[in-house]
């Protein structure tokens, strides 16, 4: 068996050699950790309806407080280590959004308060903002095309 | 010196490996091989203030360890061959400022000591008297370069590589009583369209045995005549598919090879 | 301060919002352990995936079901971005498809970058361990 016969033979070669994660402990820790972190947010969600905020307001301060409280575990070098543990279950959710923010702006902070952390921010997040808000603006021109009759131009 | 088969070269004065050492940080001064390291540190940052800096440090204080330990004045040292990960080899250029020997940077990745040593050689055996050959990497520096933010929550799947963080530097003689580099075989680059970044042992396998199976075809020697075949940076996943793939070429190294990386962690 | 805690703290609500938002986990945890995808692609297609659900109008039904179980993970906030551009668009044309997923997203957006700058100044990067 030569697995180097050509390109194809030895990728599968590899694929076959390489171990694999443990799959199912990972998806376990991932479906508790992300559940809780949401279950986090219904309840803060649950006190905003209680105090009369209406529903956009409510999902809006659940993003800011979930954001700020990763911010902050990222800040304190705690972050990464509940990510290696749940995976998924801390990407996933908006504080895996946030992470992604702060992590690349804390590494480069040897250079400078300007072009390091700010200028950094973005490098793993910044796709996430282009794919979505350029989403968001071809749904709004799509419904608008499919929407013509009830809704005026300008 | 002169060429043996297709890419050997024999050399006819063999160059002395006079003096070596290496400095490396508190990971690997946890695994097995840290009794043979000169000296370990407590941190990665070791009192600077970015990775990039402390990189620069450990090799600058490397080769001023090795040039010490051996006796040698550096203005006898006719010329360095340093590299590191680092865009533009800053951590060699800038931790070599002020050694004052003529500087030729090189870039192999995982194979740049040994690239460094051959240039050595080769040198030995036209200009110079002594040479001085160095490398570094840092963890943190690489991951920042290469990879991820350390803070990221991302996981790393198994395969995936730890740079090592540490440096290592030796000085090559003309004359001297060994040990003594006879041959060198400078390798091609093989590449069998491994993309996955986080399993570089499989990027690598093919290339290293390549050039280990070029090595005995053109020396005529098979693996049992070494007392050891070591590679530098293969992993355990690696070191598997060198054996299997050396084994499909006819050549057993199993009974006598090992890996680096495999025995740093 | 009237808070009627029972509301807050009422176990099917929570349940529903436990088990959606730890399947979606479970979905992105699978394309990380069997795919060689990068985080932040998996980010993007959740996003992207989230704004076009949004779009269509499938994950309104998802999100009465499960409350923040569907509007926590960044599925969610694709949804939240393309909910803000279609009631932009109703209200102001098709202005509102620049204007009406930023807006939405806003808070989330300031806060992130405004919290990450205070985090990343008081902070230290630390080596990984194993």
């Amino acid at each position: 068996m030569n697995p180097l016969e050509s390109k194809k033979t030895y990728q599968d070669y590899v694929d076959k050699k390489s171990p694999n994660s443990k799959i199912l402990k990972n998806c376990f820790n991932a479906f508790w950790v992300g559940g809780l972190i949401c279950t986090i947010g219904q309840v803060i969600l649950n006190i905003c309806k209680e105090r009369g905020f209406d529903t956009q307001t409510s999902g809006t301060i659940v993003s800011i407080l979930l954001i700020g409280i990763s911010a902050f575990l990222t800040g304190l070098n705690l972050f990464n280590k509940i990510g290696k543990f749940a995976g998924a279950g801390s990407l996933i959710p908006i504080t895996g959004f946030a992470n992604s923010v702060v992590s690349p702006a804390m590494e480069y902070k040897s250079e400078g308060y300007v072009m390091g952390v700010g200028g950094k921010m973005f490098t793993v997040a910044g796709p996430v903002l282009v794919f979505g808000i350029s989403a968001s603006i071809l749904v709004g021109i799509i419904f608008l095309i499919f929407n013509t009759q009830s809704v005026t131009l300008v | 010196m002169k060429k043996l088969g297709k890419q050997t070269i024999k050399f006819d004065n063999p160059p002395t490996i006079l003096e070596c050492g290496s400095i490396v940080g508190p990971k690997e001064a946890q695994g097995p091989l840290a009794k043979y390291f000169d000296q370990t540190l407590e941190d990665e940052f070791w009192g600077e203030k970015s990775w990039e800096k402390a990189e620069s440090k450990i090799i600058k204080e490397t080769t001023n360890m090795v040039i010490a330990k051996s006796g040698i004045s550096s203005q006898d040292i006719d010329c360095v061959f340093a590299g590191d990960l680092l865009n533009q080899c800053i951590s060699s250029s800038f931790g070599l400022r002020e050694i004052n020997i003529p500087f030729f940077g090189v870039f192999g990745a995982c194979s740049t000591f040994v690239e460094s040593l051959c240039l050595g050689s080769i040198a030995t055996e036209s200009f110079a008297n002594h040479v001085l050959c160095a490398t570094s990497s840092h963890f943190c520096s690489a991951e920042k370069q290469f990879r991820f933010p350390l803070e990221l929550g991302n996981q790393r799947p198994p395969s995936s590589q730890w740079t090592v963080t540490g440096s290592g530097a030796a000085i090559l003689s003309k004359d001297g009583n060994g040990p003594y580099i006879t041959h060198i075989t400078p390798g091609k680059i093989v590449d069998m369209g491994i993309k996955d970044a986080n399993n570089m042992g499989a990027a690598m396998a093919p290339a290293f045995a390549d050039t280990l199976i070029t090595h005995f075809t053109d020396t005529g020697r098979s693996p049992n005549y070494y007392d050891a075949i070591i590679s530098g940076d293969l992993g355990y996943i690696g070191k598997d598919i060198a054996i299997d793939i050396a084994k499909s070429k006819g050549y057993n190294i199993k009974s006598n090879y090992n890996d680096c990386r495999s025995s740093y962690f | 301060m009237n808070i009627n805690w029972a509301n807050v703290f009422e176990i099917s609500s929570l349940l529903k919002c436990f088990l959606v938002g730890g399947i979606i986990c479970i979905i992105g945890q699978i394309l990380i352990d069997k795919t060689k995808l990068t985080p932040a692609r998996i980010l993007v297609i959740f996003v992207t995936t989230g704004a076009v659900l949004g779009g269509l109008g499938i994950y309104q039904y998802l999100v009465d079901f499960a409350g923040a179980g569907a509007t926590v993970p960044l599925t969610g906030f694709g949804y939240n971005l393309a909910k803000g551009a279609i009631e932009a668009v109703k209200e102001t044309g098709l202005v509102g498809a620049f204007t009406g997923g930023v807006k939405a997203a806003a808070g989330g957006i300031a806060a992130a970058i405004f919290f990450g700058y205070i985090a990343a100044l008081i902070s230290k990067p630390k080596m990984k361990k194993q």
